[in-house]
Formats: C-alpha cells, structure tokens, sequence
C-alpha cells in the first residue's frame, strides 16, 4: 500500500472497523517533544479571536487581586481564616457545598461547548495554551522568527547564542514569576503580601506555593508546551469524547483539497487537481505540529490558527476561502445539519447548568445570618426531677455568620404543655466568624409528657433584630408509658 | 525522560522463545535507576537514624543516632494539646468552683473537657454522664443529673462532696420497730406522704428526715416526700431499708459510700473542674435561685 493510497483513504473511514482503525494507525505521527515545534505566527481571523480570548480571561487573573471594596480587597479566598470574601458576600466553610455546584457549572459548561464546538476552551482560554502563546511570543520577539530559532539552535554557542537565550529566559522568568505571585495574592491581601515578598519575609508555605507556580509556568509554558496537551492534561483525553459527527471543529475539506498538488505555473494540467497546493502553511503555524488534513486527531486544540494560514493562501491563489474551516463531520459527507433538538447531549448539559446555577442562586440568596444546629443528649435521654418533672438537655451549636457579636434569646414550639426553657435566661452572646455553644434544658411536667418522643421546634433569634433567626426541630424524650 | 532505543539497535540476550520472542538487554531507564539508587540510599539513613539493629543482649537494640523514640513523640504530640489547654488550666488554678461556673468560656472548657476526667474517676459508680449505675438493690450510686441531691446541690456542696468524699447512714430498725409497724411506715413513704402516719414522729424518724420528711442536707438523709429515691422504691424495698439501714454495720445493710478524691487520688484543679462539670450535668442548683424563663 503507497502513502498516496493512505491519505485518500484515511478520512473517509467507517467508523469501527477494525483494520480501518489500524489503517489510520500506520500514518499516526507520534509527538514524543523530540523537537521544539516553532510555529509560525500569522495574523487572521482566530488569531486575533485567539488574543482577545486569552487576554479578556486572564488579564483580571493578574489585576482582580487589587481592586479593594470596603478597604478591604474584593475577591478574597482567605484561607487562613476559613472565609471567602466577594465584595459584600462573606462565604464561610459552611456553604462551600455552592463550590462543588460552581465547579459542576464549569464542568458542564466545558461539555456544552465541546460537544457543540469541539475543544474551545483549548484553543481560545486554557491557561497552558495561552501562556505557551506568550511564551512563544516572547521567543519570537527576542529570537527571531521560526527559522531563525531554529537556526540558532544548531548554532555554536557564541555570544549572540548566549544574549539570545539568556535574555528570553529571564523574560520567561519574569513572567513566571508575576503568575505565581498574582496566584498568591488571590489567598492574602494582595498589598500584603507584596510587601512581605520585598522585605523577603513571606511565611514557608508562601515561598512554596510561589515557588511550585513559578517553576509550574516556567516548565510546562516554556519547556514542555504542547507536550502537555498531548501527554499530561486529562481534558484533552475526556473532551474528544464529547464530540461527535455534528460537533464543528476546524476541519480540512477532503472533498475539494484533494488529490493535493503542487501549482506549476504555466503546466499543462494532465490530472484532475484539488484546491491543496500542499503549501504546508497549515502545519507550520500549528502550534501543537499537527496535520489538519489527517482529520481530526488528539493533538489539535482547535485554535482556528491553520484556517487564518490556509485562508490567506487561497486569498493568493485565487480560490475561495474556506478550504479548512469550522465543519462538522456530517457537512463534509453532505448530511443536513441536526437542528439543536436533535443534539440531546448538549440539551442535558444544558439542563444540569440550569439546575446547578438555579443551586447557586438559592445558595447565595439563602446564606442567612446564622446557623443552628441542636443536638438531643444522648445519655442520659431524660432526667426524672424531684418534683416529678422530666427534663432535657440540649447542646445548642450556633454560627453568626454576620460582622458583629450579638445576643440571642431561646424559644420553643411544640414539645410539652407547661414546659420550660433553662440556660438562655442570660441572651447568651454569639460571636461572629466562629461557632458559639451552649446548653440549654427544657423541664416538663411528668404528667403531660405522655409520648416517649415528642418533636420539638427551637427559634433562636438576635435580641436587636427578629429578623436574624435559626430554627432547628429536635425531639423530646420521656418515659415510655 | 526515557531513554529510546530502537528495536534493532540493542542486542538481545540471545535466548528464544516460541520461534521469534527475543529479550532485548536494555538499560531501565535512567530516573528509574536513580530513583532505586536514591531509596537505597534513604534506607541506609533511615536504619542510621532510627531505633534498628537487634541485638543479642536481652531485648536491647541499636537507638539509632537520631534519639526518636516513641514516647517522645507522644510528649511532642502532648504538649500540642497541653499548649491548647493551658492558658485555661493555668486561669482556673487560682479560682473557686462558683468563679469558674460564672465564667462562660471556662464552663464551655470544662464541660467539652471533663468527660475523660469523670470516666476515670467517677463513671464507675455514677455511670457515663452521670446517669447512676443499678445493682439488685436499687441505685447503686446517685443519678448526678437529677435535681435531688441528698448533700446539697450547689456548686460548693458539689465540691465538698468530692473532696471529702460522703458516707450515708441510717440504723437498722428491725429490732426496734414491729413488722406492722416497719409496714404502715413503708406504705407511707412510698405513697410519698411519710407524715401521715404518727410512727414516723413517734418512732424518731423525723430526727434525719426532719419534720416534713424531706430530709436533712446536713446529715444527708434522704427526702422522702419527692420522685426521686436513693435505693428501690417499692414497698418491699422500703421495708428492706428501714429494716437494715444504711451503713449500718450489718452484711445485709444497704451500702452508700463515695471516698474522699482530695490528695492522692485527685488535684485540687481536677476536683474543682468535675464538680463544675457535674454541676452543668443539669441538676446543680444555683446559689440565688434564678427564676427560669417561662415559655
């Protein structure tokens, strides 16, 4: 079998057929980093879209950690004292349950726009992607354009090799560096810390978490880049299943490309010919070095950068533009496109983010100003009295989830006729950011408690403000009759 | 990372398998080998500097140099929690049972603290959390979370109780009073009207249970007008009470003895602190009586 042969056939493989899958394998070039992939920058559509995406995202990941609120900073995760400030929300530990419904809303999202338009967040946001780009960038201001890198990394090492390379890594550094510590300073006051980093006086876990994200950027944007796309990162594994035959991805459009051919001007032309010059501009600006015309494959990111490439070719040669564009599998093959209820999987991924954020919406409206928890002892159950009365006793946990101290008084519903409450008769005080306990005895007399379990319903509210309250409903425990 | 060769460039070990399967001699790789030469080497230290070699002395060893032993680490790990608890400890040394009741985040230390002190030393009778423990003849050793208390329940009786241990006593009556007569007592008692029969004045029994009957803190004698009885409250119990007493020198008397905790047994912070944390079992009677708040 000739490799012609092979390329012809490859895209329009059935799916699952055992010896058209190993067919496929025999052309599979495997990027194991053996060689630096300098990619050549080109401006376009996706390239421009690609900049500002990477940019709107990440900017404030560098600039959010200064704006103050309040004099104090607005987004806040404080780790060391167990809150999370958002402006004029206070998160405490107690309703981090919202977190795992922001990470599920993230998730899905992720699913959505994969399934709908493959691997976006890969192209266009992903920070291993966007710092490799600035990275690369930074190597192109100082080194060169791509043949000139990969010139002087033949080169001896002269001067110029050692301004060059030294030069851009202390760039790269620099810039390592700023991510660690714009990381850092989402977990402390951002001026804080700054002022502790000069005076070199950060506590051990500041200088290792500002170490891990240093050398984390340094090594996986600088060194190891699409590596890590390929290699290391789990999403690129996971979201390939996510697409399908109508997903649009940017794909090479076999149909009217091939059979690909060098143009020689004035030629006779002797055989039918596709619009493929085989220029290769769609896999020099690459940055992950693949092939788009060998179809889809794990080590496209979908960044759009070969279309800006093949488009401003097809511009030169007088062909419409479009020969690698964002296509679903089915378009090529000539199939209608599915209308969105046709996509069932995107509209389930679409129901869960409903589902998750209507959760986070009812979190943050019902944080409340406290919290209660009672707990019944559980030896003894009940105290028979002298006087022939049964008692209770109660631990009462309480978390003032508001910015001042207060007091609370103790009342209750239900329970038994003529009871009594014992042990708030002095409004206890509940102190703000942490858990305040205290016990408290309901008495009753013998001759009403007539169940062995009658629930109980506590309110205990701020003395100031009615409006703060908790309610819990526990359980009264007699003598079985 | 890996160091890649390709298949025919290394020689094989020469041995073949089923026609065509070769053993190819490659090197394993070089951070694996660094890895095995790096835990090798952490072996070697480790053995150094940790308790290692047996030797053949009787059950003696080699300490290692660097001193660890077990119980040191369990000092260290004490004194994290001895540094917690000190600054309560060291601020209720100097104060009295009723001081520390009235300071709130000294109770909260005491009650959250307490229990593995009132397991030690007074769950054996009292039962866990004070619920009293039974034997055939009735309360072997008094609930502590009731509101009857036969010494006193405010918080310094609490804590005299402790330190001084108490000792019940009542004389067996068998001798003195007829069966009819032990009888009619013990149908008025347990019908908690002990005054409605004349015996109870005329044979002396108001002199510990006083005139109402509800008994006398000073002596310890029981109130016998209320719910709540030291030992079994059926009539032939009663009887068996007053018929043998308490303590009274007798096999068959009813027993009711708590020891002294004060010196060797337990410290003076010790005792203070378990009598704030039986006081806040919810029977403890404050020193002014505090009208509870209503519903």
């Amino acid at each position: 079998m000739n490799q012609e042969v092979k390329k012809e056939e490859v895209p329009q493989q059935e799916a699952g057929e055992v010896t058209t899958i190993y067919r496929e394998f025999e052309t599979w070039t495997v990027n194991m980093g053996d060689k630096t992939i300098h990619a050549k920058r080109m401006s376009g559509f996706f390239r421009t879209f690609k900049d500002r995406a990477q940019l709107a995202l990440w900017l404030p990941f560098f600039l959010f950690p200064y704006v103050r609120w309040n004099g104090k900073q607005a987004i806040l995760f404080d780790i060391d004292h167990r809150q999370f400030h958002f402006f004029n929300l206070t998160v405490l530990p107690q309703d981090i349950w919202m977190l795992s419904l922001i990470l599920l809303v993230a998730a899905m999202t992720l699913f959505a726009v994969t399934s709908v338009a493959s691997r976006v967040w890969c192209g266009y946001f992903c920070f291993q992607t966007a710092w490799t780009d600035w990275f690369t960038w930074i190597e192109e201001k100082i080194e060169g354009n791509p043949t000139a890198r990969r010139k002087l990394e033949t080169a001896p090492w002269d001067a110029d090799k050692i301004k060059k390379k030294g030069l851009k890594h202390m760039a790269w550094a620099a810039l390592a560096l700023l991510t660690g510590i714009s990381f850092s300073i989402w977990f402390v006051d951002a001026f804080d810390y700054w002022n502790s980093l000069i005076h070199l006086q950060l506590p051990l876990v500041g200088w290792v978490t500002l170490f891990a994200f240093f050398a984390g950027t340094y090594i996986l944007a600088g060194l190891l880049r699409e590596q890590t796309c390929i290699w290391l990162c789990p999403y690129a594994r996971i979201q390939a299943v996510m697409s399908d035959a109508q997903t649009i991805m940017p794909t090479y459009d076999y149909t009217r490309g091939e059979p690909r051919g060098k143009i020689r001007r004035g030629a006779e032309v002797v055989a039918p010919q596709g619009d493929c010059i085989d220029c290769f501009q769609c896999v020099q600006v690459c940055p992950t070095g693949v092939d788009i015309r060998n179809g889809q494959q794990l080590g496209c990111i979908t960044c759009g950068l070969c279309i800006d490439a093949c488009d401003s070719i097809m511009d030169k040669i007088g062909k419409p533009q479009g020969l690698i564009r964002y296509a679903s599998l089915d378009e090529l093959d000539g199939k209608p496109a599915k209308k969105m209820y046709q996509h069932p999987r995107t509209l389930v991924y679409i129901g869960i983010i409903t589902l998750a954020l209507g959760g986070i919406v009812w979190g943050l409206t019902h944080l409340g100003s406290m919290t209660l928890k009672i707990m019944h002892e559980r030896q003894p159950l009940y105290v028979s009295m002298s006087d022939g009365s049964i008692q209770n006793k109660y631990d009462f946990k309480l978390l003032n989830k508001t910015d001042k101290d207060f007091q609370v008084k103790v009342t209750a519903e239900g329970g038994i006729k003529d009871q009594i409450i014992i042990g708030a008769e002095h409004e206890p005080v509940i102190h703000h950011g942490r858990g305040t306990s205290f016990t408290i005895f309901v008495k009753a007399p013998g001759k009403f408690a007539n169940k062995d379990v009658t629930p109980i319903q506590f309110r205990v509210e701020s003395v100031n403000d009615p409006m703060v309250f908790a309610e819990y409903t526990s359980q009264f425990y007699a003598p079985k009759k | 990372m890996s160091d890649k060769h390709n298949a025919g460039d290394v020689p094989t070990t020469g041995h073949v398998w089923d026609d065509d399967l070769g053993d190819y001699i490659n090197q394993p790789p070089k951070w694996w080998m660094l890895g095995l030469t790096a835990s090798a080497i952490w072996v070697v230290v480790y053995w150094i500097f940790y308790p290692s070699i047996p030797l053949s002395n009787g059950g003696s060893f080699f300490p290692g140099v660097g001193g660890w032993t077990a119980i040191k680490e369990m000092e260290a790990d004490k004194s994290v929690v001895d540094e917690v608890r000190g600054k309560y400890e060291a601020k209720l040394k100097d104060m009295t049972p009723a001081a520390i009741l009235a300071d709130g985040d000294l109770t909260e230390y005491v009650t959250r603290s307490g229990k593995v002190l009132f397991g030690d030393n007074c769950a054996a009778c009292h039962g866990q959390n004070g619920v009293g423990t039974k034997d055939k003849q009735g309360l072997f050793a008094p609930i502590l979370n009731d509101d009857d208390w036969l010494f006193g329940g405010k918080i310094d009786d609490i804590h005299t109780t402790i330190v001084g241990g108490r000792q019940g006593m009542m004389m067996a009556h068998k001798d003195m009073l007829s069966p009819e007569e032990v009888d009619t007592l013990a149908n008025a008692v347990a019908a908690g009207t002990p005054t409605a029969t004349p015996l109870f004045t005329d044979k002396g029994c108001v002199a510990c249970h006083g005139a109402d009957g509800k008994g006398m803190q000073a002596m310890g004698s029981a109130n016998l007008t209320d719910s709540v009885w030291r030992f079994d409250s059926s009539v032939e119990g009663i009887k068996y009470t007053i018929n043998n007493g308490v303590n009274a020198g007798t096999p068959e008397t009813r027993v009711a003895v708590m020891p002294a905790f004060q010196g060797a047994k337990l410290s003076d912070a010790e005792i203070k602190k378990l009598a704030v944390y039986v006081y806040k079992f919810g029977g403890g009677q404050a020193d002014a009586q505090v009208a509870p708040a209503a519903q």
